[in-house]
Protein backbone atom coordinates (compact mmCIF):
# COMPACT_ATOMS: atom_id res chain seq x y z
CA UNK A 1 0.00 0.00 0.00
CA UNK A 2 1.19 3.38 -0.71
CA UNK A 3 0.05 6.83 0.30
CA UNK A 4 0.18 9.55 -2.47
CA UNK A 5 0.11 13.25 -0.97
CA UNK A 6 -1.53 15.49 -3.16
CA UNK A 7 -2.88 18.53 -1.46
CA UNK A 8 -4.68 19.66 -4.30
CA UNK A 9 -6.90 22.64 -4.28
CA UNK A 10 -10.23 21.47 -5.86
CA UNK A 11 -10.97 24.75 -7.28
CA UNK A 12 -7.52 25.22 -7.76
CA UNK A 13 -7.90 25.45 -11.85
CA UNK A 14 -10.41 28.79 -10.99
CA UNK A 15 -8.34 29.93 -8.75
CA UNK A 16 -5.32 30.15 -11.36
CA UNK A 17 -7.93 31.23 -14.63
CA UNK A 18 -8.99 34.11 -12.08
CA UNK A 19 -5.72 35.37 -10.92
CA UNK A 20 -5.01 35.43 -14.83
CA UNK A 21 -8.19 37.37 -15.57
CA UNK A 22 -7.23 40.09 -12.70
CA UNK A 23 -3.91 40.91 -14.17
CA UNK A 24 -5.03 41.27 -17.77
CA UNK A 25 -7.94 43.46 -15.98
CA UNK A 26 -5.25 45.22 -14.08
CA UNK A 27 -2.97 45.85 -16.96
CA UNK A 28 -5.91 47.53 -18.45
CA UNK A 29 -6.88 49.68 -15.83
CA UNK A 30 -10.15 48.33 -15.80
CA UNK A 31 -12.39 47.88 -12.80
CA UNK A 32 -14.35 44.64 -12.78
CA UNK A 33 -17.61 43.99 -10.71
CA UNK A 34 -19.38 40.91 -10.15
CA UNK A 35 -22.73 41.72 -9.31
CA UNK A 36 -24.72 39.22 -7.62
CA UNK A 37 -27.86 38.43 -5.81
CA UNK A 38 -31.14 36.10 -5.82
CA UNK A 39 -33.39 35.71 -8.91
CA UNK A 40 -35.52 39.02 -9.18
CA UNK A 41 -33.79 41.37 -6.48
CA UNK A 42 -33.26 43.90 -9.39
CA UNK A 43 -29.52 43.42 -10.34
CA UNK A 44 -30.31 44.21 -14.33
CA UNK A 45 -32.70 46.97 -13.54
CA UNK A 46 -29.72 48.96 -10.99
CA UNK A 47 -27.38 48.05 -13.96
CA UNK A 48 -29.58 49.80 -16.63
CA UNK A 49 -29.86 52.83 -14.12
CA UNK A 50 -26.44 52.57 -13.46
CA UNK A 51 -25.64 52.89 -17.12
CA UNK A 52 -27.97 55.88 -17.25
CA UNK A 53 -25.74 57.99 -14.98
CA UNK A 54 -21.93 56.95 -15.87
CA UNK A 55 -22.53 55.79 -19.28
CA UNK A 56 -21.71 59.56 -20.41
CA UNK A 57 -18.68 59.58 -18.86
CA UNK A 58 -17.23 56.15 -18.39
CA UNK A 59 -16.66 53.58 -21.46
CA UNK A 60 -18.41 50.61 -19.77
CA UNK A 61 -19.06 46.57 -20.73
CA UNK A 62 -21.03 43.95 -19.31
CA UNK A 63 -20.70 40.36 -19.26
CA UNK A 64 -23.89 38.83 -18.50
CA UNK A 65 -24.25 35.27 -16.66
CA UNK A 66 -28.17 33.88 -17.49
CA UNK A 67 -29.54 30.10 -17.76
CA UNK A 68 -30.67 29.96 -20.88
CA UNK A 69 -32.02 32.92 -22.27
CA UNK A 70 -30.41 36.57 -23.39
CA UNK A 71 -33.15 38.24 -22.24
CA UNK A 72 -31.26 40.76 -20.02
CA UNK A 73 -28.47 41.40 -22.36
CA UNK A 74 -31.17 42.57 -24.66
CA UNK A 75 -31.98 44.93 -21.84
CA UNK A 76 -28.80 46.36 -21.75
CA UNK A 77 -27.63 46.47 -25.38
CA UNK A 78 -30.57 48.67 -26.05
CA UNK A 79 -28.77 51.31 -23.34
CA UNK A 80 -25.95 51.10 -26.25
CA UNK A 81 -23.44 49.51 -23.96
CA UNK A 82 -21.44 46.43 -25.07
CA UNK A 83 -22.95 43.48 -24.05
CA UNK A 84 -21.40 39.86 -24.08
CA UNK A 85 -23.96 37.07 -23.03
CA UNK A 86 -22.65 33.83 -20.83
CA UNK A 87 -25.70 30.94 -21.21
CA UNK A 88 -24.42 28.23 -18.55
CA UNK A 89 -26.95 25.99 -19.83
CA UNK A 90 -28.53 25.49 -16.46
CA UNK A 91 -25.13 26.06 -13.97
CA UNK A 92 -26.00 27.90 -11.12
CA UNK A 93 -23.10 30.39 -11.22
CA UNK A 94 -20.26 31.76 -13.40
CA UNK A 95 -16.33 30.95 -13.59
CA UNK A 96 -13.31 31.89 -14.47
CA UNK A 97 -12.90 30.32 -17.36
CA UNK A 98 -16.33 30.97 -18.88
CA UNK A 99 -15.52 35.21 -17.77
CA UNK A 100 -11.96 34.95 -19.58
CA UNK A 101 -13.37 33.78 -22.85
CA UNK A 102 -16.46 36.29 -22.78
CA UNK A 103 -13.89 39.10 -22.13
CA UNK A 104 -11.88 38.07 -24.89
CA UNK A 105 -15.17 39.03 -27.08
CA UNK A 106 -14.99 42.39 -25.67
CA UNK A 107 -13.09 45.26 -27.33
CA UNK A 108 -10.12 45.15 -25.59
CA UNK A 109 -8.69 48.17 -23.89
CA UNK A 110 -11.83 49.74 -24.61
CA UNK A 111 -13.53 50.15 -21.02
CA UNK A 112 -13.20 52.13 -17.68
CA UNK A 113 -15.92 49.74 -15.59
CA UNK A 114 -16.73 46.38 -16.48
CA UNK A 115 -19.71 44.26 -14.76
CA UNK A 116 -20.04 40.87 -14.51
CA UNK A 117 -23.96 39.96 -13.87
CA UNK A 118 -23.99 36.38 -11.89
CA UNK A 119 -26.31 33.82 -11.74
CA UNK A 120 -29.14 34.69 -9.56
CA UNK A 121 -28.12 32.38 -7.00
CA UNK A 122 -26.69 33.49 -3.23
CA UNK A 123 -24.78 29.85 -2.85
CA UNK A 124 -22.61 28.90 -5.82
CA UNK A 125 -21.82 32.32 -7.04
CA UNK A 126 -19.45 32.97 -4.14
CA UNK A 127 -17.16 30.42 -3.98
CA UNK A 128 -15.68 30.93 -7.55
CA UNK A 129 -13.27 34.12 -7.62
CA UNK A 130 -14.18 35.65 -11.26
CA UNK A 131 -10.39 37.94 -11.01
CA UNK A 132 -13.03 40.81 -10.39
CA UNK A 133 -12.03 43.99 -8.12
CA UNK A 134 -14.95 43.27 -5.96
CA UNK A 135 -18.49 42.06 -5.37
CA UNK A 136 -21.09 43.82 -5.38
CA UNK A 137 -24.29 42.14 -3.53
CA UNK A 138 -27.83 42.86 -3.85
CA UNK A 139 -30.82 42.34 -1.76
CA UNK A 140 -34.00 43.83 -1.98
CA UNK A 141 -36.52 44.44 0.35
CA UNK A 142 -39.17 41.90 -0.44
CA UNK A 143 -36.95 39.32 0.15
CA UNK A 144 -36.94 40.18 3.75
CA UNK A 145 -34.16 41.29 6.23
CA UNK A 146 -33.17 37.70 6.90
CA UNK A 147 -30.99 37.37 4.03
CA UNK A 148 -27.57 38.30 5.35
CA UNK A 149 -28.09 35.51 8.43
CA UNK A 150 -29.07 32.85 6.36
CA UNK A 151 -26.68 33.26 3.44
CA UNK A 152 -23.53 34.36 5.51
CA UNK A 153 -20.83 33.80 3.18
CA UNK A 154 -21.70 35.94 -0.14
CA UNK A 155 -22.88 38.92 2.27
CA UNK A 156 -19.07 38.74 4.24
CA UNK A 157 -17.51 38.90 0.88
CA UNK A 158 -19.34 41.72 -0.29
CA UNK A 159 -17.10 44.76 -0.65
CA UNK A 160 -20.71 46.57 -1.14
CA UNK A 161 -24.10 45.89 -0.28
CA UNK A 162 -27.05 47.62 -2.45
CA UNK A 163 -30.41 47.23 -0.65
CA UNK A 164 -32.89 47.80 -3.55
CA UNK A 165 -36.55 48.04 -3.85
CA UNK A 166 -36.88 50.90 -1.05
CA UNK A 167 -39.66 52.37 -2.56
CA UNK A 168 -41.85 48.86 -1.53
CA UNK A 169 -40.40 49.49 2.38
CA UNK A 170 -43.71 50.88 3.71
CA UNK A 171 -45.13 47.53 2.19
CA UNK A 172 -42.76 44.72 3.52
CA UNK A 173 -42.10 43.97 7.24
CA UNK A 174 -38.64 44.20 6.12
CA UNK A 175 -36.90 45.79 9.41
CA UNK A 176 -34.18 48.08 8.66
CA UNK A 177 -32.85 47.95 12.27
CA UNK A 178 -32.45 44.79 12.03
CA UNK A 179 -30.82 43.97 8.79
CA UNK A 180 -28.16 46.79 9.85
CA UNK A 181 -27.63 45.20 13.04
CA UNK A 182 -26.51 41.97 11.37
CA UNK A 183 -24.31 43.92 9.04
CA UNK A 184 -22.58 45.45 11.55
CA UNK A 185 -21.28 41.86 12.84
CA UNK A 186 -21.24 39.96 9.52
CA UNK A 187 -19.45 42.95 7.36
CA UNK A 188 -19.02 45.94 8.63
CA UNK A 189 -16.80 47.80 6.33
CA UNK A 190 -19.66 47.69 3.78
CA UNK A 191 -21.14 50.50 2.54
CA UNK A 192 -24.70 49.63 1.81
CA UNK A 193 -26.71 51.78 -0.27
CA UNK A 194 -30.22 52.04 -0.19
CA UNK A 195 -32.11 52.41 -4.06
CA UNK A 196 -35.02 51.60 -6.08
CA UNK A 197 -34.45 50.89 -9.22
CA UNK A 198 -37.56 51.03 -10.65
CA UNK A 199 -37.96 55.32 -9.65
CA UNK A 200 -34.34 55.89 -9.59
CA UNK A 201 -34.25 57.01 -5.53
CA UNK A 202 -30.75 56.71 -4.18
CA UNK A 203 -29.00 55.30 -7.82
CA UNK A 204 -26.68 59.08 -7.77
CA UNK A 205 -25.09 58.20 -4.63
CA UNK A 206 -24.17 54.34 -5.69
CA UNK A 207 -22.64 55.73 -8.84
CA UNK A 208 -20.97 58.53 -7.09
CA UNK A 209 -19.13 55.79 -5.00
CA UNK A 210 -19.09 53.23 -7.86
CA UNK A 211 -16.82 56.34 -9.79
CA UNK A 212 -14.88 56.83 -6.85
CA UNK A 213 -13.68 53.01 -7.04
CA UNK A 214 -13.05 53.45 -11.24
CA UNK A 215 -10.89 56.25 -10.53
CA UNK A 216 -8.66 54.73 -8.37
CA UNK A 217 -8.06 51.78 -10.34
CA UNK A 218 -7.12 53.80 -12.95
CA UNK A 219 -3.16 53.89 -13.66
CA UNK B 1 -23.20 23.66 -3.66
CA UNK B 2 -22.80 21.11 -6.22
CA UNK B 3 -21.11 18.21 -4.33
CA UNK B 4 -21.20 16.03 -7.31
CA UNK B 5 -18.92 18.18 -9.53
CA UNK B 6 -16.50 18.30 -6.97
CA UNK B 7 -16.34 14.38 -6.61
CA UNK B 8 -16.25 14.22 -10.10
CA UNK B 9 -13.25 16.35 -10.24
CA UNK B 10 -11.50 14.76 -6.65
CA UNK B 11 -11.78 11.23 -8.66
CA UNK B 12 -10.75 12.73 -12.09
CA UNK B 13 -7.38 13.88 -10.18
CA UNK B 14 -6.85 10.52 -8.53
CA UNK B 15 -7.09 8.39 -11.56
CA UNK B 16 -4.44 10.73 -13.71
CA UNK B 17 -2.13 10.51 -10.94
CA UNK B 18 -2.90 6.82 -9.67
CA UNK B 19 -1.95 6.05 -13.34
CA UNK B 20 1.61 7.71 -13.06
CA UNK B 21 2.05 5.53 -9.69
CA UNK B 22 1.25 2.71 -10.65
CA UNK B 23 -1.87 1.99 -8.80
CA UNK B 24 -4.53 0.14 -9.49
CA UNK B 25 -7.08 0.32 -7.12
CA UNK B 26 -7.99 3.05 -4.51
CA UNK B 27 -8.28 2.20 -0.62
CA UNK B 28 -8.82 5.80 0.89
CA UNK B 29 -8.96 9.30 -0.10
CA UNK B 30 -8.50 12.03 2.34
CA UNK B 31 -10.72 15.54 1.82
CA UNK B 32 -10.18 18.71 4.26
CA UNK B 33 -13.39 21.25 4.23
CA UNK B 34 -13.52 24.42 6.10
CA UNK B 35 -16.27 25.36 7.34
CA UNK B 36 -17.13 28.19 5.49
CA UNK B 37 -16.83 25.90 1.91
CA UNK B 38 -20.17 25.71 1.75
CA UNK B 39 -19.77 22.20 1.17
CA UNK B 40 -21.84 19.49 2.78
CA UNK B 41 -20.08 16.07 3.90
CA UNK B 42 -22.79 13.85 3.95
CA UNK B 43 -23.62 15.01 0.45
CA UNK B 44 -20.37 14.52 -0.34
CA UNK B 45 -20.24 10.76 1.32
CA UNK B 46 -23.73 10.50 -0.73
CA UNK B 47 -21.71 11.17 -4.36
CA UNK B 48 -18.82 9.49 -4.18
CA UNK B 49 -20.94 6.49 -2.95
CA UNK B 50 -23.18 6.96 -6.40
CA UNK B 51 -20.24 7.71 -8.51
CA UNK B 52 -17.66 5.20 -6.87
CA UNK B 53 -18.76 1.65 -8.50
CA UNK B 54 -16.01 0.83 -11.06
CA UNK B 55 -13.32 -1.88 -9.51
CA UNK B 56 -10.86 1.30 -8.86
CA UNK B 57 -12.95 2.75 -6.02
CA UNK B 58 -15.29 0.02 -5.45
CA UNK B 59 -13.30 -0.54 -2.06
CA UNK B 60 -12.52 2.73 -1.10
CA UNK B 61 -13.16 5.07 1.98
CA UNK B 62 -13.80 8.62 1.51
CA UNK B 63 -12.01 10.78 4.69
CA UNK B 64 -13.88 13.57 5.39
CA UNK B 65 -11.57 16.11 7.87
CA UNK B 66 -14.03 19.41 8.55
CA UNK B 67 -11.89 22.50 9.71
CA UNK B 68 -13.44 24.98 12.11
CA UNK B 69 -13.11 28.35 11.31
CA UNK B 70 -10.22 30.47 12.27
CA UNK B 71 -10.03 34.60 12.80
CA UNK B 72 -7.35 36.18 13.93
CA UNK B 73 -8.18 39.95 15.06
CA UNK B 74 -6.05 42.84 12.97
CA UNK B 75 -5.94 45.03 16.47
CA UNK B 76 -4.99 42.66 19.23
CA UNK B 77 -3.87 40.26 16.86
CA UNK B 78 -5.41 37.49 18.91
CA UNK B 79 -6.74 34.48 17.22
CA UNK B 80 -10.15 32.57 18.42
CA UNK B 81 -12.14 29.84 16.58
CA UNK B 82 -15.32 31.87 15.34
CA UNK B 83 -18.46 29.76 16.76
CA UNK B 84 -21.30 32.12 15.02
CA UNK B 85 -20.75 32.11 11.48
CA UNK B 86 -22.83 35.23 11.73
CA UNK B 87 -20.50 37.33 13.51
CA UNK B 88 -17.55 39.26 12.38
CA UNK B 89 -16.12 41.01 15.35
CA UNK B 90 -13.20 40.19 17.97
CA UNK B 91 -14.22 38.50 20.79
CA UNK B 92 -11.26 39.91 23.20
CA UNK B 93 -11.05 43.53 21.58
CA UNK B 94 -14.42 44.30 19.90
CA UNK B 95 -12.55 45.24 16.79
CA UNK B 96 -14.57 44.48 13.85
CA UNK B 97 -11.07 44.53 11.32
CA UNK B 98 -10.85 40.38 11.60
CA UNK B 99 -9.18 38.31 9.05
CA UNK B 100 -10.34 34.54 8.39
CA UNK B 101 -7.27 32.25 8.62
CA UNK B 102 -8.78 28.83 8.33
CA UNK B 103 -12.08 27.94 7.56
CA UNK B 104 -11.94 28.30 3.56
CA UNK B 105 -9.85 24.85 2.49
CA UNK B 106 -11.22 22.76 0.23
CA UNK B 107 -8.87 20.42 -1.35
CA UNK B 108 -7.32 16.94 -1.56
CA UNK B 109 -5.02 15.84 1.29
CA UNK B 110 -4.03 12.10 -0.01
CA UNK B 111 -4.64 8.94 -1.43
CA UNK B 112 -4.27 5.38 -0.16
CA UNK B 113 -4.04 2.84 -2.94
CA UNK B 114 -2.20 -0.10 -3.61
CA UNK B 115 0.49 -0.63 -6.42
CA UNK B 116 0.58 -3.03 -9.54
Amino acid sequence: MVQVKMESNLLGANELLARKNRNLFAGQGLLVVNLMSSPGSGKTTILERTIDVLGGQLKMGVIEGDLYTDQDAQRIEKKGVKVIQINTEGACHLDAGMVGNAFGQLPSGDMDLMFIENVGNLVCPAEFDLGEDFRAVVISTTEGNDKPLKYPFIFRQARVILLNKIDLLPYTDFSLDKFSDDLARLNPSAPVFMVSGRTGEGIKTWTEWLLGEVKRKKP
Amino acid sequence: MHELSIVEGVMNMVRESALQSNIMKVNKLKLVIGRLSMVLPDSLQFCFQALSQDEFFRDAVLEIEQREILIQCGKCKQQFVLEDVYCYICPGCGANEVEIIQGRELYLDYYEGEEN
